[in-house]
């Protein structure tokens, strides 16, 4: 590890930083831009009540100074109560929704990430071929589709129809179809990204010299052509975090899964502010750090890649 | 050559014989005359899509979905609004008891060609209505991208130095905003002040238009103001502004003649990359019932409306499914074309 390299992990960390403030600001004033207070839209209570209640959770003090002290608990940890789970904190309910989450998360961008590289690379070396005319339209179709569409139209074939997986996430397999359904917009994202990729690289003279020395082509392939095209598809883990994570949203809606998707679209519902915020933050947050670790991999990995 | 010293008669150019050279011939001349007009680049482009199959059917595609979506709504015989309680769920081309009765009577009825949905209103033209928002949607925010993203990149490019380092770095920060949680985000907040204070405009348009159209406003536009900036960056020091600077073109004329038109092709390949993110955008807050107000129908709220009554009506999930998937494909793929046409060199 270099002082160059160095320089750009601190620049680069320090950028991070202050997006995640960044995010955090924009939430607290974006919601707090909003002239109805969260008590105000239930059944009628007295002025008395809601003034209580404001006192409780810390509304009725100035905005910024709701905005430091927000920071403050932010950092320890502390993203408030939750208005529309009472007697819930919001982490509580965002470490609760986030196991479902993070596993369907999780499978579906291996899956994605795994399956892309396999199917990338074999439309490559099967150029022009039928085999990469298949794989090139159905990546084409599948990064065509909303999220919600794929997903319901799982649901309505492989559940509804066929009978074969369950349709809500809390019943056994029931997590298989929410998997699929967020792993194929990526997946088919990173086939394409890979074919390009292992196209270019197969162009390359080294492979051209390694193939005159007479080296087995699937010692090419694997040891000489995969690595090097690998370094695309490792960008590409930040922005297919975000699709994830935003895609869990509708597709934990659909298959009825208690994850965090479905919580931040309920907190919507029912105007929980503090669990908005909570979860944007939180979202935000891990998305910014996916960023992060993909362009640090990603200069790790190449080192010839400049720094500046 | 023992005496050429004095075959010699002009004194200018010592090394040349003009016995050796001889006037040109008329075919010779014919040979000079340039064979074709010049083809500029944005007409060699052009001809280049025109060859592309696949990106010209998907402009004939967008096109008619296009006039199907502005035209038909103006002469079709039902609105998106109209309620009939005895036509809940028909399914396509079927009629409802009371529409029977009129036709035995020998009244004319027009078909429901998609059926109708649960209120009883009728699907196609709903399904029309929520194209009709897409593509909007689509065209605006390339629009606000273009704008903003032109200006801010090539004010960037061109003035260089610390007012360049400073606006990049404020696109890096923008760059790495998640916007689709913003633009959630901005979407529940505008909700709220408009259930609050109800400003009509905003109600019409719906809290997840205004959002998108703010937030493409306000974080889109990076990746075009970066590509701008680059560009321009590049041209400023290529030989040719150079020499067209030395020969006294004002800054204006090298904006014009030489800045621009190295960008356009540039501009159009994201332009064209961001419509359908920005339709995808669209459908997902409706899906989430953050788009559009009602009753105004969006290809994603008819999606999410549709998952109550799935299993005995699954064509009410399809048209509108098939619909979204269409444009988003037929976007994808023009947009695929143009950039193998405008930029040769990205070309895989």
């Amino acid at each position: 590890m270099n002082a160059k390299f160095l320089s750009y992990l601190v620049k680069r960390l320090f950028m991070a930083l202050l997006t995640v403030f960044l995010v955090v600001a924009i939430t607290f004033f974006v919601m707090h831009a909003i002239p109805a207070s969260p008590f105000s839209s239930e059944k009628a209570k007295s002025d008395a009540v809601i003034a209580a209640l404001e006192a409780k959770y810390g509304f009725d003090k100035p905005v910024p100074v709701q905005f430091l002290n927000y920071l403050k608990s932010i950092l320890h940890g502390d993203f408030g109560l939750s208005t529309g789970w009472v007697g819930n904190t919001v982490i509580e309910l965002i470490i609760g929704g986030f196991k479902y989450s993070a596993r369907i998360g999780f499978t579906a961008g291996i899956l994605a990430l795994v399956l892309g590289v396999i199917l990338g690379s074999i439309a490559a070396l099967q150029r022009g071929r039928l085999l990469d005319k298949v794989i090139q339209v159905a990546t084409t179709a599948l990064v065509s589709m909303p999220s919600f569409v794929m997903a319901t139209i799982l649901l309505l074939v492989f559940s509804l129809q066929l009978g074969w997986l369950p349709s809500m996430g809390n019943q056994k397999g029931g997590l298989i179809l929410p998997i699929i359904s967020l792993s194929l917009y990526p997946m088919a994202y990173t086939t394409r990204l890979q074919r390009s990729s292992m196209l270019d690289v197969l162009g390359q003279d080294y492979i051209r010299t390694a193939r005159a020395k007479g080296v087995k082509n699937s010692k090419v392939i694997f040891k000489h052509a995969l690595r090097n095209t690998l370094t695309p598809v490792i960008t590409y883990a930040g922005p297919m975090m975000a699709y994830i994570l935003t895609g869990s949203m509708v597709v934990e809606n659909i298959f009825s899964v208690p994850g965090l998707g479905r919580l931040f679209t309920n907190s919507m519902l029912r105007t929980d502010y503090m669990m908005i915020m909570g979860v944007t933050i939180f979202l935000a947050t891990m998305i910014i750090l996916m960023n992060f670790l993909g362009d640090i991999l990603y200069k790790v990995v190449d080192p010839r890649i400049d720094l500046s | 050559m023992p005496d050429t010293k004095k075959t010699f008669k002009n004194p200018i150019s010592l090394q040349i014989d003009p016995a050796l050279f001889e006037k040109a011939g008329d075919e010779e001349k014919a040979q000079q005359v340039t064979m074709r007009e010049s083809v500029s680049f944005t007409k060699d482009a052009m001809r280049r899509l025109r060859k592309n199959h696949i990106a010209m059917v998907s402009l004939y595609v967008i096109i008619a979905i296009a006039l199907i979506a502005f035209i038909v709504p103006n002469y079709y015989p039902y609105n998106y609004t109209k309620q009939d309680v005895t036509a809940q769920n028909l399914a396509p081309f079927q009629y409802s008891a009371k529409e029977q009765a009129r036709i035995a009577q020998g009244a004319e009825v027009f078909p429901h060609i998609m059926g109708t949905d649960a209120l009883g209103r009728d699907y196609a033209i709903r399904v029309i209505y929520g194209t009709r928002i897409s593509l909007l949607v689509g065209i605006f925010s390339a629009l606000i991208v273009i704008v903003i993203g032109i200006v801010y990149g090539s004010v960037s490019g061109y003035f260089g130095g610390k007012v360049d380092l400073v606006m990049m770095r404020i696109v890096d920060i923008i760059y790495s905003l998640p916007d689709v949680l913003i633009v959630i985000l901005l979407s529940v907040a505008i909700k709220d002040w408009v259930a609050t204070s109800g400003s009509d405009l905003v109600a019409r348009l719906g809290a997840g238009m205004v959002s998108i159209f703010i937030v493409f406003g306000l974080l889109y536009w990076v990746s075009m103001a970066r590509q701008v900036r680059g560009q321009i960056l590049s041209i400023k020091e290529q030989e040719y502004v150079l020499a067209s600077k030395a020969i006294g073109a004002s800054p204006a004329r090298i904006i014009r003649k030489h800045m621009i038109p190295n960008c356009v092709s540039v501009i159009i390949i994201i332009a064209a990359m961001q419509i359908p993110s920005a339709i995808f955008t669209e459908s997902f807050l409706s899906f989430l019932g953050l788009g559009v107000s009602v009753p105004m129908p969006s290809l994603g709220s008819l999606a999410s409306d549709a998952r109550t009554g799935l299993r005995s009506y699954p064509y009410q999930l399809l048209f509108p499914a098939l619909a979204i998937f269409l444009i988003v494909l037929a976007f994808n793929l023009l947009g695929n074309g143009l950039r193998d046409a405008f930029d040769p060199k990205l070309r895989s």
